[in-house]
């Protein structure tokens, strides 16, 4: 049975599934059920300075999107951080840590950037025996309007000076979230690596409008007639996700920084691809929102199997296993061909791939062969785009077969060519690097 | 069991009032909304989409579909009008399984097609709750169009006719408008009197005066329109009924299936529409199963539709045939009827010979069987009456016995077209009598204008 028991920096969980710091971990309550449920572990959700409490709008938080069933497929918020008073929040931290031992706890942080502030606050959640902090340098909405959350997120120079006051004033791991409101995620990595930050995680939320209001043109969710862009997550969201973590995790620069993965994580599979990408562990939200806790059963249940079917034997062999495989295009090997191919026996005859490739790409798939409706490739056309196989609704109808080295490709007129070769020596590169300096 | 099932001959009343209301509710349903959006979702948006080339009038049907995913129904019923503006009775009656459904791809992927004239329904529902006329008469052209009967494939040409700005009279032998729709469909497939809302929606356009009573052949003579109009379309469907050819055929108790389903259509209170204990149906088509279907509901005990050859050879879709079964019909084959047996001068049995193939001939084994019966039903086939056309000489040509027309619907005689069942060559679906009346449309209005142009 495989080893499904993560330490994350440190800190230890039964499994790799935390829950994000948001509403699903803003009280004791939500959070004593989501341990009773199975979740390794939770980002409690992000703590103010001490205070006057922050105040929500008091109308629709939330926005979505959906598949044609009403599947929720992106969800977008524009709540802030815990709107209960800080000591309510430091008082159940404690007792739930207390309660529940073999469990991380990580409480999520945001307080003004000045170092008076974290000076402040740093001690007395260090107090409630909490497993570590995240630096909550996400939030796209309202907080960053104040100067917080993704208005720090955004600065390289301000996350690399908080994550160094942090480190300065506590024992406590630092998680430092990152927002993806930024063009290369790669720079905040960067400077929270430099401050000394513990770990990252990642993605905070997208800026994002769900849809407007055809009606009265305001943009939704909609406040009395007025919209903010909110903070995008759910299944939508986990390709640019995973993108950004493989991006930390290849970085030389960031080297074996670790990284809990976040965006858009449903199910078993969706773990472990960010695991695979380089993800020491994963946080949840939006799936969680959608279905409730009980999703983890499906989780923990998945993952092991997998595990055990492929031999996996702890998260440790498979955490980052996919990251050498992420590269630039330009090493790309050019001289591998591949063709698509379509099972006849399969093919339902929709012609979407006729279509799509005649419209669209390269009309290398017959529609009609000797008067009969017929969906074939024609090799001589086929640039292996991969279009079809996206468009095709069977799967595995449409297949992408490779070329066999020495195998003349019919578009080319070529036989490919059996050794590797990139854009680099390309004789069409006009920067390329000659073979003999 | 009711009582009144085992009430001894035909009777009426042998149902409560709720078991008739539910008997004869809504065959499919309709859709909701969001179950419209599930289903639309279900469409693959196919190339040259096989389900578009099933249809007789070729609807584009993934054009509608798509349609009403995106939340544009109204878009979506005129995408189906276009081509077929009896699209609302034809999502209620095709026999979808044997058109657009089976060759749907989801039929060949899954055996579960998009449930095209479901949605075919919900859009045209929509669109007919709300009176949404999308289509305007073209400026008067001062020519006129005489259309005999005001069935499927007459409505369907007066629609097209009207739009171009011909002046088209329907004249209809009945006294509602509709054809087979009003008079011709199980009631459970045309609810809350569709069929007479489907004329107002379609006649709303205007320059369509529908003129009730009046039969080609009785009441005027085809010379008469040719010389009063300036084209005449033919779309009279078919008056006779085939005959069983068993003796006793005239015994008290055997009726026309045809005739049972109109008065039933027609019925206002189905309890005071009589029907035998034991019903017997004659015939093998979509007529046999609405006739043997709706005698069940209406409440007789036993009811077995008998045809001459095999399952394989049923008209009546395999949808069809299943209905009849799940409705406790009886569907016995091989049997062919001989003699109607009565007692006291009504029907007490019908005697049936079985039949078998002998080489390419079907012939009586000799071997017989004897239903109790004291009802039966012919539905062995209709066919057209050709009396009505005298008068007009040799030039209405008839082929197979009904009236021969070329591609375009033009009749041998000089400005008359014809469509629907009483044309040679079709294939008696309400469908195909829509797209022959609007192809016979575009080809009267090509000859009375110079080409399509005024």
């Amino acid at each position: 049975m495989a080893d499904i028991r993560n330490n994350f920096i440190g800190i230890k969980s039964p499994n790799p599934f935390w829950l994000a710091s948001a509403p699903p971990t803003d009280k004791a309550y939500n959070v004593i059920r989501a341990f009773r449920a199975g979740w390794g572990g939770v980002v409690w959700k992000t703590l103010g300075e001490e205070g006057p409490p922050v105040v929500n709008v008091n109308g629709p938080r939330y926005g979505a999107i959906w598949g044609a069933d009403r599947r929720l497929l992106g969800l977008n918020n524009i709540e802030l951080i815990t709107d209960r008073d800080l000591q309510t929040n430091l008082r159940e931290i404690k007792q739930v840590k207390k309660d529940w031992p073999d469990r991380a706890i990580v409480v999520s942080l945001m307080v003004p950037c000045v170092e008076e502030s974290w000076k402040a606050i740093l001690p007395v959640v260090e107090e409630t025996e909490a497993d570590g902090i995240e630096l909550n340098f996400g939030c796209p909405h309202g907080m960053s309007e104040r100067g917080m959350g993704a208005a720090v997120g955004q600065v390289p120079e301000y996350i690399e000076m908080v994550v160094r006051w942090c480190k300065a004033n506590t024992r406590m791991p630092v998680i430092t979230k990152l927002t993806p409101n930024i063009t290369d995620i790669r720079k905040p990595a960067r400077a929270a690596f430099a401050g000394g930050t513990d770990a990252v995680s990642l993605i905070n939320t997208i800026n994002s409008i769900t849809g407007v209001n055809l009606d009265n043109f305001a943009p939704e969710p909609t406040i009395d007639g007025k919209g903010s862009h909110g903070g995008y997550c759910g299944p939508a969201v986990k390709p640019i996700a995973m993108n950004m973590v493989a991006e930390i995790a290849r970085d030389q620069e960031t080297r074996g920084l670790p990284i809990s993965g976040i965006g858009g994580i449903t199910t078993w599979r969706d773990a472990a691809e960010f695991m695979a990408l380089g993800a020491g562990n994963v946080q949840v939200c939006t799936a969680a929102m959608t279905y409730g806790f009980k999703i983890v059963q499906e989780m923990i249940a998945g993952l092991e199997n997998w595990m055990d079917e492929k031999g996996h034997a702890s998260l440790d062999d498979i955490i980052g296993r996919a990251a050498p495989n992420v590269t630039d295009w330009q090493y790309l090997n050019l001289n591998y061909v591949a063709k698509a191919h379509i099972d006849q026996d399969a093919c339902i005859k929709c012609g979407r791939c006729h279509i799509a490739c005649e419209d669209t790409s390269h009309q290398a798939i017959t529609s009609m062969v000797d008067g009969v409706r017929h969906f074939e490739v024609i090799e001589a056309e086929c640039v292996g785009c991969n279009l079809c196989v996206n468009v095709c609704p069977v799967e595995n109808c449409i297949t992408m077969e490779p070329l066999a080295a020495g195998v003349v490709d019919q578009r080319t007129g070529k036989p490919v060519s059996p050794i590797y070769a990139n854009w680099t020596t390309h004789p069409n590169n006009p920067m390329a690097k000659v073979a003999a300096e | 069991m009711p009582e009144g099932q085992f009430k001894e001959g035909i009777a009426g009343g042998r149902l409560s009032p709720q078991q008739y209301a539910d008997n004869f509710s809504d065959l499919h349903p309709p859709l909701d909304h969001h179950e419209a959006l599930v289903e639309s979702d279900r469409c693959y948006f196919c190339y040259d989409a096989p389900c578009m080339n099933a249809c007789p009038t070729s609807i584009d049907i993934p054009l509608f579909i798509r349609q009403i995913s995106t939340g544009n129904p109204f878009g979506s019923a005129k995408t189906i009008f276009d081509q077929n503006i009896l699209g609302g009775m034809c999502a209620r009656v095709c026999p979808t399984e044997t058109l657009c459904e089976e060759v749907c791809v989801r039929e060949v992927a899954e055996g579960k097609p998009v449930q095209i004239g479901r949605l075919q329904r919900y859009a045209t529902d929509v669109a007919m709750a709300e009176n949404k006329q999308f289509y305007a008469r073209a400026a008067p052209t001062g020519k006129t169009v005489a259309v005999v009967g005001a069935g499927p494939a007459g409505l369907a040409a007066a629609h097209r006719l009207a739009r171009y700005g011909h002046d088209v009279t329907i004249l209809e032998a009945r006294p509602k408008a509709g054809g087979l729709n009003e008079y011709g469909i199980a009631a459970y497939k045309s609810i809350d009197n569709f069929a007479q809302a489907e004329v107002d929606y379609v006649t709303s356009i205007g320059g369509i005066d529908i003129q009730n009573g009046k039969a080609l052949g009785r009441d005027y003579q085809l010379s008469d329109l040719t010389r009063n109009y300036d084209a005449v379309f033919l779309g009279m469907g078919l008056g006779g009924v085939n005959a069983l050819r068993a003796d006793g055929e005239e015994t008290q108790g055997v009726a026309n299936a045809v005739e049972f389903i109109a008065e039933l259509r027609q019925a206002i209170d189905l309890a005071s529409l009589p029907v035998g204990r034991r019903v017997v149906v004659i015939g093998g088509g979509m007529t046999a199963i609405d006739a043997a279907v709706q005698s069940k509901l209406l409440g007789a005990e036993e009811v077995t539709i008998c045809y001459r050859r095999g399952q394989e050879h049923m008209n009546a879709s395999e949808f069809e045939q299943d209905l009849a079964a799940a409705n406790g019909v009886t569907i016995r084959h091989w049997l062919q009827p001989k003699r109607v047996v009565a007692e006291g001068g009504k029907v007490s049995a019908i005697e049936l010979e079985y039949t078998a193939m002998k080489g390419e001939k079907l012939v009586g084994t000799g071997e017989t069987l004897t239903l109790a019966a004291d009802q039966v039903f012919k539905a062995i086939g209709q066919s057209f009456v050709p009396a009505a056309l005298n008068g007009s000489g040799a030039s209405i040509t008839l082929e197979a016995g009904r009236i021969k027309v070329d591609a375009e619907g033009r009749t041998l005689l000089q400005n008359v077209w014809a469509g629907g069942d009483c044309i040679f060559g079709g294939d008696d679906l309400t469908v195909s009598a829509v797209a022959q009346g609007r192809d016979a449309a575009e080809s009267i209005h090509r000859a009375l204008t110079s080409n399509g142009r005024a």
